[in-house]
């Protein structure tokens, strides 16, 4: 597995380059550096409030939203700077998906929920289309056989689990690059967990995949590399195996092995 | 019993005491009311001009003006101020500048009425020439209720989850597109009741009109926006203020009342049916 992986070492999908956050004067992101790499999965862990958040929130200019803050360095995806002045912010959100921390599906019908996407960003020109659409994204998120003759209920009435696949789905249906996780299981049971983590593996085949999490065994499970991150700062970035079983910094060894955090 | 239970069971008996002082002022005036004005009121009350210098007749031109100042007023201050509220809670950035409009819309809404119509003599009848008119009275009461609309429906924006805003972004929607199709209709049924009910205000307000719309007596009905009119609250003042004939007067204001006060309350009705029926359907 580890020689599939360095065998991609060149396809590089993101990079984080020199990247400086801060809250007003409070910096919460201290030179970080980074390479997400295409079709894999790739964890950042570390204590709460070390900033993991607030990177992967970055990757899809989420941040731009606050007020009083300020960034400085470079993401490329696909080698081109998603803060350049060029840039469509809207373009880059969707082709960088977002699935968040609670599941937040619209108030909204099944079908609307994912058809919203495809309506806003013009990428059906027919309800036909539109109904495929609709079918092919909740089938890649694993839900369309629980909800298929139920489309037209309320998302709300679903479980957190089945809310949470839906928000899955909904982000697949733009057709995105690159799809991140902002913890997508803190407010999940075990059995909806693994459920999304079987997804996720699965969804690797086709999309790049940053996940953060504060679950370790959770980054040990789905990811093929592993960022910890701690007081805004990268400490180590590196295969997932190795940072789990031979971790060169003494303080990523404390951290995965409960001793803080 | 003890003096824990006992304390307890006096506040109780105090809070209701209140409730019931409270349940039976309004009763009582809502008996006043109706059992003075009920008397006077009939088909030919509601449809006929008055008559007999205002001491028989009906109340039909008071009735069309309260109608015609309303639909004004709902023309121009529901467009305005809930364009306001959007631009305030979505695109404002919270700067000084912000936090003063905010602060001065707040005090808006605490500005006695007669101030406004003063406002509006100076500058829609006089400056911009509109003289007395449906247009300078609408855009007096509008002005008055600017606040209101504003404050009601800033509430009703940012009771929309900011989940759901980062949902529609995070999708590659534009700002506009998820203020028109996910934060609007989220807030529609708050911002409708918050309307209605300021409407419902600006409907019975007397002193904003006073120098600006209304006029004691007039025998043409209103053709445009233009024209002067008679007003269902000013009608009550006038025939308790002036003309000679209190005994024939006071009934017909008294009928004039209920007429308002069931507008009123029936404007309040819609905006209650209205948010219902808009809550059983949300469930965030």
């Amino acid at each position: 597995m580890v020689d599939d992986i360095l065998q991609n070492k060149n396809n590089i999908k993101m990079q984080i380059k020199n990247l400086n956050f801060y809250y007003g004067t409070h910096q919460v992101l201290k030179n970080i550096n980074l390479d997400i790499k295409s079709n894999i999965v790739t964890a950042i862990i570390g204590p709460s409030g070390c900033g993991k958040s607030t990177l992967i929130r970055s990757l899809n200019r989420m941040n731009d939203i606050i007020t009083g803050i300020k960034i400085e360095g470079d993401i490329l995806l696909d080698h081109k700077n998603i803060y350049d002045e060029d840039i469509d912010v809207v373009e880059i959100r969707r082709k960088i998906g977002m699935v968040f921390q609670r599941p937040n599906p619209f108030p909204k019908s099944i079908f609307e929920n994912i058809a919203y996407g495809l309506k806003i960003n013009n990428l059906t020109s027919n309800t036909r289309e539109l109904k495929k659409q609709v079918e092919t994204s909740l089938q890649n998120a694993a839900l369309w056989e629980e909800v298929k003759d139920r489309l037209n209920t309320s998302a709300l009435d679903l479980s957190g689990g089945q809310q949470q696949r839906l928000c899955i789905a909904r982000a697949l249906a733009v057709q995105p690059k690159v799809i991140l996780f902002d913890e997508p299981c803190s407010s999940l049971d075990p059995i909806a967990t693994s459920k999304i983590e079987e997804l996720i593996q699965k969804l690797k085949e086709k999309y790049t995949i940053v996940i953060v999490t504060h679950n370790m065994q959770q980054a040990a499970r789905v990811s093929e590399y592993t960022a910890f991150l701690m007081s805004g700062e990268l400490i180590e970035f590196d295969i997932t195996e190795k940072i789990f079983t031979n971790p060169t910094q003494k303080i990523t060894e404390d951290y995965i092995t409960g001793r803080f955090g | 019993m003890n003096k824990r239970k006992l304390k307890e069971k006096l506040a109780y008996l105090f809070l209701e005491l209140m409730v019931l002082i409270i349940l039976f002022s309004i009763g009582l005036m809502f008996y006043f009311i109706i059992s003075r004005g009920i008397r006077i009121i009939n088909w030919e009350f509601l449809t006929q001009m008055p008559r007999k210098a205002m001491t028989a007749g009906g109340i039909f031109p008071a009735i069309l003006g309260t109608f015609y100042l309303t639909i004004s007023t709902i023309c121009f201050a529901l467009p305005l101020g809930i364009s306001a509220a959007i631009y305030l809670t979505e695109y404002a950035t919270q700067n000084r500048l912000i936090r003063i409009v905010r602060v001065s819309i707040n005090n808006l809404a605490g500005v006695p009425s007669v101030v406004f119509g003063l406002f509006g003599l100076a500058i829609f009848v006089k400056f911009l020439h509109f003289g007395v008119s449906i247009l300078s009275g609408s855009l007096t009461l509008g002005v008055l209720i600017l606040p209101i609309i504003i404050q009601t429906s800033e509430e009703a924006l940012s009771a929309v989850p900011k989940s759901f805003r980062e949902a529609s972004l995070a999708l590659g929607a534009t700002k506009w597109q998820t203020i028109q199709k996910i934060v609007l209709p989220n807030s529609f049924s708050g911002i409708l009741t918050g309307s209605i009910i300021s409407i419902g205000r600006a409907t019975g307000e007397t002193a904003p009109i006073l120098f600006t719309a209304v006029t004691f007596y007039t025998m043409r009905l209103p053709n445009s926006i233009f024209s002067e009119v008679m007003a269902l609250p000013y009608h009550i003042y006038a025939l308790m203020t002036e003309g000679t004939h209190p005994e024939s007067q006071v009934p017909i204001a008294y009928g004039t009342a209920l007429v308002l006060v069931f507008l009123v309350l029936g404007l309040n009705l819609i905006a209650i049916i209205w948010r219902n029926r808009f809550r059983r359907s949300k469930k965030w």
